[in-house]
């Protein structure tokens, strides 16, 4: 195993005091937590901060540490001295509580010194504990709930679809369940599966998966809620002259009738032809008019003809 | 019926639509019915109902609970704190689309 250097992670010296091992924790998990930051690994570093917190905030953990030199490098190959750090008995910590308490949650490097490992049998399951890790507590106790991600293209959330999801166990097996997408169902909203989440403990029930929808991109449609968002090309003469034109949606290919005298950026509303439910949304259309390229001389005359008899100047109100 | 139809299961929305009563809120959240009173007393949650006996909370709102007691116990932020940062982190979400 890899050996963990607490003091770079926390990027504190060795002899720094407990405020500032504090302070460095703080403004590191405030950067880091799950819930706030948008840094690709943040739940990792998270965790590995957590992990050196709860190890040099604690004199007795931070002594046992220490004791294993200072000549150690992040990443250096680790393994446990026998009987423990400093060639004490593997030292082994509990809170004050009845029953005493595991932490689970760190890495093997923290469980080689200061853990029996994972999941001791007998003991109670997983209770939220202090800096979001989890201990132990006797007792019949609920698993953890778990949370995935998944993404859908906009087609299943319009009709409804299902999808098998790949789920690690506690004990590094796999299982797979297969999962209704409901017909609907908008982006970021999040579905609950009772009792698919880690399994109790003693007893108690399993904790509940929490599945929450993201949309693919899609090369046409973009949803808002329930709402979808179109941009749709037409040519000058069907924005000036009015005309019914075919149009895209979710569930098939309708007409839209683009009024006379329409400009680009125009928006047009398709009633309930976006995701359904109650009520469905609705499509948005957005027109943006194309112009034909003057790529020919007959197409260039036209333009030269309208410039004539079509005298326009859409900059008049800037004082262009 | 078949055996793919069988084995597909079924989840919850958590959408507005959907309404939890107090004792199962809590338990879905893995919430305190004490935290919950105070998240409802800073504003941070809104029940349908009038008294707590009748207190129905949307589906949408087990997420900003769960991230309430993370940012709770994890940042050591209090109940006053975790309003403005779930207020923040929503705008932010907001903008960001």
């Amino acid at each position: 195993m890899d050996f963990k250097d607490y003091y770079a992670t926390l990027g504190v010296a060795r002899d720094a005091s407990a405020d500032d091992i504090k302070r460095a924790y703080r403004k590191l998990a405030r950067k880091y937590h799950p819930d706030v930051s948008k840094e690709a690994d943040a739940e990792a570093r998270f965790k590995e901060v957590g992990e050196a917190y709860e190890v040099l905030k604690d004199p007795e953990k931070r002594t046992a540490y220490d004791q294993l030199g200072a000549n150690w490098q992040a990443g250096q190959e680790f393994r446990p001295p026998p009987g423990g750090p400093g060639g004490a008995r593997h030292f082994h910590y509990s809170t004050s509580g009845a029953g005493g308490e595991q932490f689970e949650g760190f890495s093997d490097f923290f469980e080689a010194l200061f853990g029996q490992g994972r999941a001791p049998g007998g003991m109670g399951g997983a209770a939220r504990g202090p800096q979001g890790f989890r201990y132990r507590q006797a007792g019949p106790t609920r698993g953890e709930d778990n949370h995935a991600r998944i993404q859908i293209p906009l087609e299943d959330a319009f009709r409804g679809a299902s999808r098998t999801l790949e789920l690690r166990n506690p004990d590094g097996g796999q299982r797979s369940i297969r999962v209704a997408i409901p017909r609907g169902v908008t982006e970021r909203q999040r579905i609950r599966l009772a009792g698919q989440g880690a399994p109790g403990m003693n007893g108690g029930q399993a904790g509940d998966l929490f599945m929450e929808v993201a949309f693919e991109p899609h090369p046409v449609f973009e949803a808002d809620g329930r709402n979808i968002l179109v941009t749709l090309p037409v040519t000058p003469w069907e924005a000036a002259l009015g005309e019914t034109v075919g149009v895209p949606t979710l569930g098939g290919r309708v007409d839209l009738k683009i009024p006379a005298g329409s400009q680009s950026g125009r928006r047009l509303r398709l009633k309930g032809r976006g995701l359904p439910g109650s009520p469905a949304g609705d499509q948005i259309v957005t027109l943006r008019i194309e112009t034909p390229p003057a790529a020919s001389d007959d197409a260039r005359k036209f333009y030269e003809e309208m410039r004539v008899r079509l005298p326009f100047n859409p900059r008049g109100n800037m004082g262009g | 019926m078949t055996r793919e139809e069988i084995d597909i299961l079924m989840g919850e929305l958590l959408d507005d639509s959907l309404e939890l009563e107090f004792e199962e809120f809590c338990s879905i959240c893995h919430a305190s019915e004490d935290f919950v009173v105070e998240l409802v007393a800073e504003g941070v949650l809104e029940p349908r109902g009038g008294d707590r006996m009748h207190w129905r909370f949307t589906g949408r709102s087990v997420r900003r609970t769960q991230v309430a007691i993370r940012l709770h116990e994890d940042l050591d932020v209090n109940l006053p704190g975790v309003a403005l940062a779930l207020d923040l982190l929503e705008e932010i979400e907001r903008l960001r689309r």
